[in-house]
């Protein structure tokens, strides 16, 4: 699933190269797969449909860009696109003359009470706003207790419960004690309703003119589905939204809700919730969503950054290097070391929605990062033909390299096996199309042109010579496409692990790397 | 079904509530549970990812008494039960739910049928309107496929536009409607553990299932307040259990869930109750650690018996997207769910993607929600549901 969507428009594209610019037919062929990508995220039906539209627009005339394949830049355009329409920038919360009134709002059990506690502890420990907290939620079994527990946890101050009070009375009275005891802020949790439910949509519209809140929130969860352009319609028009607090997004869902309501709305993504806990409350960040309901995670923030910062020839000569299938033990050091530079294996798992699960059986399978360390021994103890020539390792080399790194001769044989795997892969590759070897390894490099160099100068300059060489006889018309499958993680090829195919994947070393700037 | 009582009338919610109020007196002495050596030493690893809860297996169990039963909630009960004849069963309102959410969809095939004959856009048209109920772009797609063969072409009314979907539908989902099956062993309750994402309705469902399973069959029912983690997750399912007189069993907050489960099936044993309800903190899916503080629960529990627990319902929020294909996997793969329920049908959205999860993993759909009150659970009739997801009356 984690890029079917990129692999598809490959499929579609592949025929397409080295035509000038992207035609009707071009867009109208991959425009299936977006729209297919999309539903599966949840966005809605209507707001896919418009999405769609627009991108066409965008998209056909456009200019192939060159040493770019027209995947890659449909993908880049509904990128944007979808940035763009979840809100570029990220929305602060008002304030008015004090008390400030938050109203939180929204379906039954989509996380209101606990957004409540979240928003009312992060304004009082980041911004030293006097908060108070009120539940108006008569209706829940517990859910003033709720609150009130919650209050207690986090250190904010509650309303205290008085039995068989309305919630406009309840409102009133919290208006009243801020008031007087020089509240800055009244949060308002509200009971959960359904949006057809026009008695209770009465109720909160009452609370809302007795209150007039400078913020209403809409407290959605994550996983909604088709309906989220329901309920944000009907509460929008109810009470008059100012923004969206998207919970869950901790879950695996692709969160197409979020592009959903931001559409039907127009009202921003304030904030997102992230977890259980109280200080489990983060602001919202459109690219994040957008790699994600596109399925890629952060990929294609990553890769834009690579954009930015690689040279594009100098990574088709990479890629070369990989086509002819030469991968050995130098290559595979760099790919662990720059993984363990963007914050080793854990990190990269939670960069990426839907495999942020896997952490634990990662780690389960004890492919954590003292595993990578103990791989990283292994070649560091290997002599530099070791290290180029992987087939020189004998039985009696095995012993030595073991003895030297601290591991055993079934490490070796381990390591070894991975990078056959890594080879065989890269094999694969060359039939499938070179190209898509290179994006990932832009991901992987981006920005990080220093330290490749401090790398490269580990090595053996002789070694690097060759690889120049090398470098330099191939090259030849390549379009990345970093999306496509065939990367793979460094020694997790073999181990039965998930399948982590899509992740971008790196090797290839160069010590003479200048840092140049694309375009 | 036996009755449901409204729940808007502001009086009687009131009512309602300062009896839940008053039921539990404080002081209620605690009930030491006898826990020898060779009880389960939960292994400390698995805690709530949240809370760090290091407890110890025995702790405070308090039991919630049955509350007296009295003539006041003898005319109450009456009335709701006269109240049931003005509101119709499950499916009126449910029918009402989904038909005030359907507009959009019935307005669709109403356009639809101005064009005589079955043709790709009107396939598309219907695909799009299944798609818009939550069905996912696959299953709609497979379900217009299936519906097509040997219409398309054919001329065709809005009719039985509506009548063979509704049937296509229907066939898909049938397999799954199955009622739940009590089967009371003789040494003890039967036991059935909830699960779910957070906020699904897993607390609300017990408290439905238990008054159901005692109207029903005269259960004596129990319940175990296995959410040791949300803040007043234990007060709320008391108050569940005061209001169908079932006995709660529970422990401090940041208990260890398994102990309570352990405990609680121990305690109804003893009591000779029939039924044990197993309630659980929500969890997300991809949350390996609460996946498999949930396994251990069952792991606890089969240490008390084999056969435990009789069934794992996984309680599924029918505004639930396409990710409801991930929570079951998940759950069925750590726990082996049962069956499940589908709450909020009352609600806006169709859940349709459980037409997609029939196909798929064939999980019974033992009941599902359609409001908050405690008689608004109902037996899942796939030809009800299907028909007023295209637009027909019951
Ligand atoms: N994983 C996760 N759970 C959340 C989040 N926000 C709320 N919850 C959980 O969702 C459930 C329902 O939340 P609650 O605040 O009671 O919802 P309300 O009915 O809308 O007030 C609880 O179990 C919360 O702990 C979130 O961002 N992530
Ligand atoms: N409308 C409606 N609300 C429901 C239904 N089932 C549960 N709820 C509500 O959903 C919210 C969360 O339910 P709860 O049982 O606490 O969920 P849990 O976190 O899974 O235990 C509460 O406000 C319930 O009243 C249903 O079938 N229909
Ligand atoms: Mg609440
Ligand atoms: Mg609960």
């Amino acid at each position: 699933m984690f890029d079917s969507l990129s692999e598809k428009l490959g499929g579609v594209f592949s025929k397409l190269r080295g035509k000038g610019s992207l035609s009707e037919n071009d867009v109208m062929a991959v425009s299936r797969e977006i729209r297919i990508a999309l539903l599966e995220a949840d966005v809605a039906l209507p707001v896919v449909k418009d999405f769609i539209a627009q991108i066409k627009d965008k998209a056909v005339g456009q200019d192939v860009i060159r040493g770019v394949n027209p995947a890659q830049q449909v993908i880049k355009i509904v990128h944007d696109e979808l940035v763009n329409m979840l809100g570029s920038e990220a929305d602060e919360l008002k304030f008015s003359s004090p008390p400030s009134v938050y109203l939180m709002v929204g379906l039954q059990g989509s996380g209101k009470t606990t957004s409540t506690a979240k928003i009312a502890r992060m304004l009082s420990e980041k911004q030293k706003k006097k908060v108070l907290m009120a539940s108006l939620d008569v209706y829940r079994p517990a859910a003033q207790e709720q609150l009130a527990q919650l209050g207690e946890q986090t250190g904010v101050a509650t309303l205290d419960i008085v039995e068989g009070q309305k919630p406009v009375d309840i409102t009133k009275r919290a208006l009243d004690t801020a008031r007087k005891e020089g509240y800055d802020l009244v949060m308002l949790d509200t009971a959960g309703r359904l949006s057809i439910d026009e008695t209770m949509m009465d109720e909160v519209k009452a609370v809302k003119k007795a209150s007039n809140p400078i913020e209403t929130l809409l407290v959605a969860d994550a996983m909604t589905g088709q309906d989220a352009v329901q309920t944000a319609t009907a509460f929008d028009e109810a009470v008059g939204l100012s923004g969206i607090m998207l919970t869950r997004v901790d879950g695996d869902a692709r969160g197409g809700a979020a592009m959903s309501m931001k559409a039907v709305t127009g009202k921003p993504i304030k904030l997102i919730g992230v977890g259980e806990k109280w200080d489990e409350i983060e602001t919202f960040h459109p690219d994040r969503i957008a790699g994600r309901i596109l399925g890629m995670g952060d990929v294609v923030s990553l890769v834009e950054k690579a954009v930015e910062t690689v040279d594009a020839e100098d990574a088709q000569k990479m890629a070369a290097k990989f086509k002819k299938g030469q991968f050995d033990y130098n290559d595979l050091l760099t790919q662990m070391q720059q993984m363990s530079k963007m914050g080793g294996m854990g990190t990269m798992m939670k960069m990426m929605p839907g495999l942020s699960g896997m952490q634990d059986k990662i780690a389960e399978a004890g492919l954590d990062d003292s595993f990578v360390k103990r791989q990283e021994a292994i070649i560091f103890s290997m002599t530099k033909e070791e290290r180029e020539k992987p087939d020189l390792l004998n039985a009696k080399r095995k012993k030595r390299i073991a003895a030297g790194s601290g591991t055993s001769v079934q490490d070796i044989n381990k390591l070894a096996k991975q990078l056959k795997q890594m080879q065989t892969m890269m094999k694969k590759m060359r039939k499938m199309g070179t190209g898509k070897m290179m994006g990932m390894m832009k991901d992987l490099m981006g920005g990080k042109a220093d330290e490749m160099e401090m790398m490269a100068q580990s090595m053996d300059p002789d070694a690097l010579a060759k690889d120049m060489a090398d470098i330099q006889g191939s090259g030849g018309a390549l379009g990345p496409n970093p999306f496509a499958q065939g990367g793979g993680l460094p020694g997790l090829g073999g181990l039965g692990g998930p399948d982590l195919g899509s992740l971008p994947t790196h090797g290839g070393k160069k010590k003479d790397r200048k840092k140049k700037k694309k375009r | 079904m036996v009755f449901w009582r409204k729940k808007k009338n502001a009086k009687e919610q009131e009512e309602q509530e300062r009896e839940d109020k008053i039921v539990h007196p404080p002081g209620e002495p605690a009930i030491e549970p006898s826990i020898d050596e060779d009880d389960p030493k939960l292994d400390p690893e698995t805690e709530h990812e949240l809370e760090e809860n290091g407890s110890e297996i025995i702790e405070d169990l308090d039991e919630t008494p049955v509350p007296k039963h009295t003539a006041q909630d003898d005319t109450k009960e009456h009335e709701d039960l006269s109240d049931h004849s003005e509101e119709g069963g499950w499916l009126s309102r449910l029918t009402t739910g989904l038909s005030k959410s359907t507009n959009k969809f019935t307005q669709g095939l109403t356009d639809l049928v101005t064009k005589k004959k079955l043709d790709q856009d009107m396939l598309d048209e219907l695909e799009e309107l299944l798609i818009a109920a939550d069905l996912g772009p696959k299953t709609a797609m497979k379900v217009v496929e299936d519906f097509s063969q040997g219409r398309f072409g054919k001329d065709i009314s809005q009719e039985e536009v509506q009548e063979a979907l509704a049937d296509s539908i229907a066939a898909i989902l049938k397999p799954v409607a199955l009622p739940f099956n009590i089967q009371k062993p003789d040494n003890g309750p039967f036991v059935i553990l909830m699960c779910g994402v957070n906020g699904a309705g897993k607390t609300t469902t017990i408290g439905k299932l238990a008054q159901n399973f005692k109207d029903q069959y005269g259960y004596k029912v129990m319940m175990a307040a296995g959410d040791t983690f949300r803040a007043a997750a234990v007060e709320q399912l008391e108050v569940w259990s005061k209001r169908t007189n079932s006995t709660l069993i529970k422990k401090d907050v940041g208990a260890d869930a398994a102990s309570v489960a352990f405990e609680a099936y121990a305690k109804a044993k003893e009591e000779g109750a029939d039924v044990l309800l197993i309630d659980t903190a929500g969890r997300l899916q991809n949350k390996a650690n609460l996946m498999e503080e949930l396994a251990k629960i069952i792991r606890v529990l089969k240490k008390q018996d084999e056969s435990l627990p009789h069934e794992v319902v996984l309680v599924l929020d029918s505004t639930t997207g396409q990710n409801a294909f991930s929570q079951l996997e998940t759950f069925k793969e750590m726990v082996h769910v049962s069956g499940l329920v589908v709450t909020k049908l009352d609600g806006s959205a169709k859940g349709g993607v459980l037409i997609g999860l029939a196909d798929q993993f064939g999980v019974p759909v033992y009941a599902v929600g359609v409001g908050e009150a405690v008689n608004d659970l109902q037996p899942f009739e796939p030809q009800h549901y299907a028909r007023s997801l295209v637009g027909l009356s019951g």
